[in-house]
């Protein structure tokens, strides 16, 4: 490996050539702070277009200051971190960028989350020499995503959420000069736009210009209201990712402690999304192997591979991206949408209570989960199979207001019957995971046997484009794994020209799957986090005594009481859905 | 129009077109140059200037002199037409009166070629304002 | 085939066809033909003479006769006088401003005497859109000397001239080239950038409208030298004269063959393609340029990489500007050694400015490098207007500096220039008197860079704002001494931290008047007064009570009711209700009324 000498704070430093000063920095323990730039290691999320200037830094020989996140270290480099030049303008560069950002940190979104607000504390900033004008926009609140635009600091980590890795291509920098800001073309709403409220934008912005839209205070509404019976779930992915929210190391698992501060809220009900995913696997692998037998029976008309559908921020995408291939995803709707369905009419029917009398509250690592449960195909009358969508920073957020310590909370036990679940529906969770779960059924439904084992291994990882092929007793089944929507773009344009020899295909819009998801607590671009959620979730599966979704009693049951047999009418009725053109067609 | 082929093929085209800014060339480069001024006044233009101007812008060119024929106003010699004034670079401008075709070329022969002065000098005996006022 | 004796130039430049040039041409046609002179005289429209004061300009051909501030009523007039009887019509003369002489040679005049004209050398020569008339000049002939050389020859002899870019920046442009020129690639591209944007400077337009051929030439140099195929002209969509000559030049170089394959039989292939840019500054920035050319956001990146090593889709792109290009013929075919007689040691050659505020001679100039700004602006620019007083030069368009009486005498070139507080630029050369106020000089430039940055870099996109509001409230008088440090500090932080160019220079305005006129800056926030009269809010409209009589006028005509007294006692007017609209001293019949 070729490598590169230089010195940096007069001390002597070798690294790879290619590294920048940042890196360089970090290797001998000199934090230089950066605002703009953040990486997520093992993804292509890499967003540098060294413009906040924050992190400038004096090399020896050149003119200017120069970016550390962006130069390269070069032989012999004399760098100095913290010069006086260096220290009065990476000041003055702070101040400007406050002068320009409103002072309402007490009622934002992102107070104690923002990292603008710890930049300026760990610069000090204590007053602000610079005054005078300050951009102001007209504010876009989508069903999913607020953005408020006057506390955009133009560090693009949003385009390159957008763009780069998610090929949604909505969000750019508009205007020129001081009214630069990121936006919709034409400064649309993000409701009339491609948008699709994956939420990655949110997940990696550094201050309060882009958030969710909050349902908190209609949860406490519904809470209060003595006619409503509030019936809450949590995807798998929330318990994997709460606990950092009270300051625990990421990656503890706080299921039961999440049952428990449900309950103390005040919850009816505390179900488990889990519960739902059983019955996707069961839906959706029945369509797979509906789809698979015929093909191999010699059908040249089923559409093979099949696409995953459980994930709303991927469904907009194909909606707007692939409206030529509506016909290619499963049918079935996302475990949200099927709780929502069986809570509203099974479990009404066993309570005694008309659909208008539940309030279904889910809990998602998620934002296009808020617009998908605004969806009309998704409303009875206009009642909503799920009232409310609240994110997992939302609930934290809830449970703090309650006074809870959560820390100290005993663990508890979700609710019967919409709270069994089996370990093949908590690694939905993660990329991967889905596949995984349908292929543990799908082999033993198939092939009348027992599963060799149920870890199946080659699906797992963090790679953005992953393939196998799994042994079904002698069929081999091509399976595709993608997340991150560029990554979904691609696989979707191989199956467009043809060229796909997948039989099934797993696609996750957040990098990493839910556990990535746009409502999960801030990474701070830290992709360790996501990996030790991850791991989580699979340790969280070995846990479960039952690991394959059909094994799911309470699932059973209800097939036996309720729906009759998986992809049967009911099913369809219930837990089926259609997707739509939406090329030239905006949200509303 | 046919292709350029070589740099052979530029020169000959240059060659052939370098009439079209041959007179602007010129025009840039006068101090280096024969300048020949064609009184053509009234007077000048009735006593056959114009033909005199063609004449020795034809003459001229046929002997590859590089000289700059220009016409200019009554030089006031109007008992003398035409007139041209004659002026060979470094040299002061030399007047002809009574110029005809004869004479043409009896001038670019004798003044201009071999630099020997002919029959039909108008002494110059006016100053110019300039000249004038330096005094 | 017509065998012309008279040729009658016609400006066709972006200015004098505004006024009518075209007409001009029309007019003169007709005339020519009705005195039965079809076959002796041609009209030609060429490119800019640069001499813009005094368009349109019509220079009769062989007698270099210059006319200035033609009309087209005067076409009849310039035939039947100049070409029929071969008198100068003297009232479209050039009146020389110092002697108040007609001088009708132009090279007798002072605005062309201390010119010389290597990139400008057909501009107001040719016909630019005809391509015959520039291979007359010796056109192509430099891309065929090329062609017998090799291209670490020709490179080397780019480098010996000494040519520096003209765009601004003034990298060693043969130094360039050879950095293209060793990256290995599949696919390397040439770039012209034409994307002229400072205010006032329009050099790279006047090229283009009127010798778009040396520019097409130099890049299919460029081409055979770093071994790229493909040639991108980047030009703002506001030029449409310049595009269109464009056109026609690529067009009829193609069909003979001066682009495409095999060009001249050397088994070169190159070809030139148009984009235009919708006119942002920042596109002037190679970088930012290349960004807008691939369909994206006109914004800069951080160098390096540099364009030559990683450009246009990634792979080598030579770009240099419009004078630079067409600067190269010359040098081949006169020698690199010719080129770099003229100018100083580490400045090269001519430059082009675009000479202009409050001098006699506006216009377009080429002058050696080295020249002094007296002699620029006192010489060839004919000294100040309405003989007022010489006060400052600021060179360099937005991102130079304000030079004064005391850089007269400096030889110009990039390093002086820089060196001085200012810079080269590309050309811009605004001359100020004592009537413009500093501030408020450093505040229009201001105004400008804050509209054009891209807003990418938060120094630039905020602080130059910021800065211009500092500016604003020493204009206003409301700024103390103490801002004054703060402004200074902030310009040099904008100029230390911002991504690229524009903002590392936008700052040099503020400095370079803080530098050079600081009393003034001073009178403003500490005296609250505007020395030069130009600061609004620091005027005082002041009745003088001796001959004031107390007629009332001021009172009527005043909308705020600023102004009392008594009749027939003399006025006052309150200062703090005072809007500065100056109808009462327009009023006054007395000149009791002044400004303070």
């Amino acid at each position: 490996m070729e490598t590169v000498q230089l010195t940096i704070d007069n001390k002597k430093v070798e690294v790879a050539k290619g590294t920048t000063i940042l890196e360089a920095a970090k290797t001998i323990g000199v934090d230089i702070p950066t605002l703009c730039h953040m990486k997520l290691e093992d993804t292509n999320f890499e967003n540098n277009p060294g413009g906040c200037r924050v992190c400038v830094v004096e090399v020896a020989g050149r003119r200017n200051l120069a970016p550390a996140c962006k130069s390269e270290c070069t032989p012999n480099m004399e760098v100095n971190t913290h010069s006086v030049r260096v220290v009065n303008a990476r000041r003055t560069v702070m101040e400007l960028i406050l002068s320009d950002h409103p002072s309402d940190c007490l009622v934002c979104a992102k107070a104690g989350n923002c990292d603008l607000q710890d930049m300026a504390q760990t610069l000090g900033i204590r007053q602000i020499p610079f005054q005078g004008e300050k951009n102001e926009y007209k504010s876009d609140e989508s069903p999913a995503i607020i953005r408020e635009m006057e506390k955009c600091i133009m560090c693009r980590r949003c385009e390159t959420a957008c763009n780069k890795v998610q090929t949604v291509g909505v969000l750019s920098a508009i205007n020129r000069g001081f009214e630069s800001v990121v936006a919709p073309a034409f400064e649309m709403d993000l409701d009339h736009s491609n948008c699709t409220f994956c939420g990655q934008c949110v997940a990696v912005c550094p201050t309060g210009a882009l958030t969710e839209r909050d349902h908190s205070r209609e949860v406490l509404d519904a809470i209060v209201d003595p006619t409503k019976t509030v019936i809450v779930n949590t995807a798998p992915a929330v318990r994997a990712a709460l606990g950092e929210e009270f300051g625990m190391e990421a990656g503890t698992r706080v299921t039961g402690k999440m049952v428990s501060a449900l309950r103390k809220i005040g919850f009816d009900y505390v179900f488990d999304t889990d519960f739902a995913a059983d019955l996707t696997i069961m839906e959706e692998g029945t369509e797979l192997l509906g789809r698979l037998s015929k093909h191999l029976a010699g059908d040249k008309d089923v559409k093979l591979p099949i696409l995953t559908s459980c994930c709303p921020g991927w469904v907009n995408f194909f909606e707007y991206n692939f409206p030529d291939m509506l016909d290619v995803p499963s049918t079935a709707k996302s475990p949200q949408q099927m709780f929502g369905a069986i809570a509203k009419s099974y479990f009404a029917e066993k309570l005694g209570k008309k659909r208008e009398d539940l309030v279904v509250v889910s809990v998602m690592p998620c934002l296009a989960k808020k617009y998908e449960c605004s969806r009309d195909e998704f409303k009875t009358d206009g009642n909503p199979e799920v009232d409310l969508s609240i994110s997992t920073r939302e609930l934290a957020q809830m449970i703090k207001n309650y006074n809870i310590n959560f820390n100290q909370l005993e663990d508890e036990d979700f609710d019967q019957p919409l709270g069994e679940s089996t370990g093949a529906s908590v690694i939905f969770g993660t990329t991967g995971g889905v596949i995984e779960a349908a292929v543990r059924t799908a082999y033993e439904v198939h092939t009348k046997k027992e599963c060799p084992s149920v870890d199946f291994k080659e699906l797992r990882g963090m790679e953005g484009i992953r393939s196998a092929t799994i042994d079904f007793d002698g069929l081999p089944i091509n399976i595709g794994i993608a997340h991150g929507l560029g990554n979904a773009r691609k696989l979707l344009e191989d199956v467009r020209a043809g060229k796909s020899n997948f039989h099934a295909i797993e696609i996750m819009a957040c990098p990493g799957g839910c556990i990535g998801g746009g409502g999960q607590p801030y990474h701070h671009g830290k992709v360790e986090t996501l990996k030790a959620r991850q791991k989580a979730i699979y340790s969280e599966d070995e846990s479960k005594t039952l690991r394959k979704s059909h094994e799911n009693p309470f699932v059973q049951k209800l097939y036996e009481e309720f729906l009759g047999e998986p992809c049967g009418h009911k099913s369809h009725e219930l837990l089926h859905t259609h997707y739509y053109d939406k090329k030239n067609v905006d949200k509303k | 129009m046919t292709k350029v082929k070589s740099l052979a093929d530029l020169k000959k085209m240059k060659e052939d077109l370098q009439s079209k800014v041959n007179l602007r060339e010129k025009g840039d480069n006068v101090e280096r140059m024969v300048q020949v001024k064609v009184s053509m006044a009234t007077c000048g233009i009735a006593a056959g200037a114009k033909e005199v101007m063609n004449q020795l812008i034809t003459e001229l060119d046929n002997r590859s002199v590089d000289a700059v024929v220009t016409q200019t106003g009554c030089m006031g010699y109007c008992h003398a037409e035409p007139t041209i004034e004659v002026t060979l670079p470094n040299n002061d401008p030399v007047v002809f009166g009574h110029v005809d075709d004869k004479k043409v070329v009896e001038i670019i022969e004798q003044y201009i070629i071999a630099g020997k002065l002919v029959d039909g000098v108008i002494p110059v005996n006016y100053e110019t304002v300039k000249e004038h006022k330096n005094k | 085939m017509a065998n012309y004796k008279n040729h009658v130039l016609v400006c066709s430049g972006t200015g004098c066809r505004a006024s009518q040039g075209e007409e001009i041409v029309l007019n003169l046609e007709a005339e020519i033909e009705k005195n039965g002179l079809g076959e002796e005289v041609q009209v030609v429209r060429t490119g800019c003479f640069g001499f813009c004061e005094k368009g349109p300009v019509v220079k009769m051909i062989p007698d270099n006769t210059f006319y200035v501030q033609v009309t087209p009523e005067d076409a009849s007039d310039l035939v039947s006088e100049h070409l029929v009887k071969g008198r100068q019509v003297e009232r479209l003369l050039f009146t020389d401003p110092e002697t108040k002489e007609k001088v009708a040679d132009s090279k007798k005049m002072g605005f062309y005497k201390k010119q010389i004209r290597l990139a400008l050398r057909n501009c107001g020569f040719i016909n630019p859109e005809n391509i015959h008339e520039y291979i007359a000049r010796d056109g192509y002939a430099a891309l065929g000397k090329a062609f017998t050389m090799k291209p670490e020859e020709v490179i080397q002899e780019i480098i010996d001239s000494g040519l520096r870019g003209r765009g601004g920046g003034g990298f060693p442009t043969g130094l360039k080239w050879d950095i293209t020129r060793k990256v290995q690639a599949e696919q390397k591209y040439v770039v012209c950038n034409a994307d002229e944007g400072d205010p006032g400077a329009f050099m790279d337009r006047s090229i283009l409208e009127g010798d778009p051929h040396s520019v097409l030439e130099s890049m299919a140099i460029n081409g055979y030298c770093t071994g790229a195929t493909k040639g991108l002209i980047y030009i703002r969509a506001e030029y449409p004269l310049a595009i269109n000559r464009l056109k026609i030049a690529i067009e009829q170089a193609r069909e003979l063959g001066l682009l495409g394959t095999d060009i001249l039989g050397s088994g070169f292939d190159f070809d030139v393609e148009i984009r235009y840019g919708a006119g942002a500054f920042v596109c002037g920035e190679e970088t930012s340029l290349i960004h807008s050319m691939e369909g994206h956001r006109g914004e800069p990146t951080v160098k390096p990489p540099f364009p030559s090593e990683s450009g246009y889709k990634g792979m080598p792109t030579n770009v240099n500007n419009v004078e630079t290009y067409a600067n190269i013929p010359v040098i081949l075919l006169e020698g690199a050694k010719y080129f770099a007689s003229i100018g100083t040691e580490k400045s090269k050659g001519t430059k082009v400015f675009a000479l202009a505020g409050k001098v006699n001679n506006v216009g377009l100039i080429e002058v050696p490098m080295g020249i002094t700004l007296r002699e620029v602006i006192f010489d060839i620019g004919g000294g100040i207007k309405d003989g007022k007083k010489f006060k400052s030069v600021q060179t360099g368009g937005p991102s130079g500096g304000c030079l004064t009486e005391k850089h007269l005498d400096i030889p110009i070139d990039y390093d002086n220039l820089l060196a001085s507080g200012s810079m080269m630029g590309s050309g811009g050369m605004i001359v100020m008197d004592e009537d413009d106020c500093m501030v408020s000089v450093a505040k229009f430039y201001l105004d400008f860079t804050v509209e054009e940055s891209c807003g990418k870099c938060a120094p630039c996109r905020i602080g130059n704002k910021r800065l211009y509001e500092m500016l604003d409230k020493i204009s206003e008088g409301k700024a103390t001494e103490a801002d004054l440090g703060r402004l200074r500090n902030l310009a040099n932080v904008i100029k230390d931290t911002s991504l690229c160019g524009l903002g590392q220079t936008s700052p040099n305005p503020v400095l370079s008047t803080m530098d050079n006129f600081r009393d003034e800056y001073l009178a403003h926030v500490k005296d609250k007064k505007c020395p030069a009269g130009q600061c609004k809010s620091l005027l005082q409209y002041v009745i003088d009570a001796e001959p004031c009589i107390g007629c009332t006028a001021c009172v009527r005509v005043c909308p705020v009711d600023a102004i009392s007294g008594e009749k027939k006692q003399p006025h006052t007017i309150n200062q703090e209700t005072c809007i500065k609209c100056g109808a009462c001293m327009d009023k006054c019949k007395f000149k009791a009324i002044s400004i303070q």
